[in-house]
Formats: structure tokens, sequence, C-alpha cells
């Protein structure tokens, strides 16, 4: 028997999967970007875990932008990386200091 | 077989699949392989979300996710040309710090769930079933009444995006010589010729210069 306890922990686990990925692999924006998608896929999951659960259409309609708004956003970081690649021939992340953040 | 049992038994398959290509998204040297294992990762969550009975999601995720955007993703590996090794340099520094802070949040997460709860919260029946639609009619439903709006600023969103992203990776190379349909289009006869109106003169006929007489 499915329980929603099994969907939030599966989320959980992802989401930190995720965060893991993003403190490892600090020197590559690709993996980083990776990590954020699956952040998003943890929260997504838990969306549809409790729409499932309680019965109301609005936490897929809720997944259904996430998709939306994630993939405009892989769109415009990968063209942000390519455009960082042609200008500094780099994407390692501690070459890209210009801004002394 | 119990088909409550099987359910829970595949849930379990395509979780173990997923956190085991989650993890591999992570550490993976290559990173073409990592992100072949972030298309397994959507896969068996697509799966996941099927048990859910959420079709719909799960189909948009494999359509929209493992179809556009991890070949965009594919692309952009593939395209630039990553120094592996400098890439990898923090992985050993930074494991540490990241394990740490990963197996906190979850010992969090999992005891705000509360693992008691683990049998109580069992999912009722199928809410579109239920209301004796499909998924997909009873999501469509909601999204084209009550969520009208938002969708429609959600296409404005993707189209936004297109258009920015265009817009930042469209180059304009100096020396380069291409033809610009614009220009082709908009030309004049009488920018490319000028008539003159002149009288007809004769050049004056140059006269012969005689050979020269050899020197004795």
């Amino acid at each position: 028997m499915i329980t929603l306890s099994h969907y939030i922990v599966l989320g959980a686990i992802l989401f930190c999967i995720a965060v893991a990925g993003l403190f490892i692999n600090r020197k590559n924006v690709i993996v980083l970007l990776m990590s954020i998608e699956l952040m998003l896929l943890a929260v997504n999951t838990n969306f549809v875990a409790f729409s499932r659960f309680l019965g109301d259409v609005s936490g897929q309609v809720f997944v259904f932008f996430i998709l939306t708004v994630a993939a405009a956003e892989a769109a415009i970081g990968l063209a942000i990386l390519v455009l960082l690649f042609r200008n500094r021939s780099t994407i390692n992340i501690s070459d890209i200091d210009s801004m002394k953040g | 077989m119990n088909p409550q049992l099987l359910q829970l038994i595949c849930f379990y398959v395509f979780g173990f699949i997923t956190v085991v290509a989650a993890l591999s998204v992570i550490t993976l040297k290559n990173t073409v392989h990592a992100v072949l294992s972030l298309v397994l990762t959507f896969f068996s969550t697509a799966c996941l979300w099927m048990l859910a009975d959420a079709e719909f999601l799960a189909l948009a995720l494999i359509v929209v996710y493992v179809g556009a955007v991890m070949v965009l993703f594919l692309f952009v590996v593939m395209m630039l040309d990553i120094d592996q090794e400098k890439i990898r340099e923090g992985f050993v520094k930074f494991l540490p710090v990241g394990l740490i802070v990963a197996v906190a949040m979850l010992a969090e997460m999992l005891g705000l769930i509360g693992v008691k709860a683990m049998h109580a919260q069992v999912m009722g029946p199928d809410p579109a079933a239920a209301a004796g639609v499909s998924n997909t009619a009873w999501l469509g439903q909601a999204l084209y009444t009550q969520y009208l709006l938002p969708f429609e600023v959600a296409a404005l969103i993707l189209t936004v995006g297109v258009v920015a992203a265009v817009a930042l990776t469209l180059r304009q190379r100096a020396g380069v010589r291409h033809e610009s349909a614009n220009e082709q289009v908009r030309v004049n006869p009488r920018d490319r010729i000028r008539i003159v109106k002149m009288d007809a003169v004769r050049p004056a006929q140059p006269t012969p210069v005689p050979p020269q007489e050899p020197s004795s």
C-alpha cells in the first residue's frame, strides 16, 4: 500500500542528493544546473503526491507551471553558459570571478 | 498477487532506481554520463508519477524533459570542450561538507515527516476516476477554466525564454560578407546607376609620335 509518506520521503532524499551535488560539484556549472533540475523534480514529486492524497487538482497544475519555468530556466542558463564559454574559453567557476562576489 | 502489494513493490523498484541514478548524476566523472543518468532519473520518476495516477504529467515529463531539455544539455556538454580533470578539483575537498549538510537536512526532513506516519496516510481513491474523467481531462478542465490566466502567463514566459536564449547566443561577426534580404528588396535602380546627359564630344585625335631616329 503506497502512502503519502513514501512519496514525501523519496522527495526529501532526492532534494538532499541535489543539495549535496551543489556542494561537491563546485567547479562544474553543468552539474550545478542538473542539481537544480533534480531539486525541482523532488518538489514536483511532492506536489504530485499531495495532489493525489488531497484529491485536489491544483497540485498538478502547479507541477505543470514548474515544468514550464524550469524548461525556460534551463534554456536561458545553457545560453548563458555557451556565451560564457565563447568569451572566456572556460566554464570553470573559479576562473569566473570578475564580479568579485 | 495482491495489486496493492504489486504497486508497492513497483514503487520501491522505481524509487531505488531514481535514487541511485540521482546519486550517479552528482558523482560521475564524465559529464555526458551524468546527463544520461539524469535522463534515467527523470524516466523512473515519471514511472513513479504514473503510480500516483498523474499520467499526463508523467508523459509531459518524458516529452519535455527527456525529449527536449536533456537533449539541450547533451548538445551543450558535447559542444563545449571541458577539461575533465580540472573540473573535478574540489570534489574531495567539498565532499565532507556536502555530505554533512545533505545528511543533516535529510535527518531533519525525515524527523519532520515522521516515520511513524508511514502507515497512516493511505492514498484515497483516484480523484480523477472518482469524478468520472481521465487524468488529462481532469487537469485540462482546471487549467482552462480556473487557471486560464496563469496558463497564458506560462506561455508568455516560454516565449520570453526563447527570445532571451536566441538574443544571448546570436552573434554578429565582423568581416563576414552575407547578403541582407532587407536591403535587397529595398534597392532602387537610381542608387545603382546614374545616367548623365552630356553632349557628344569627339576626343581630340592624338598626334602620332614619329619614330625616334636611331642615334648614330
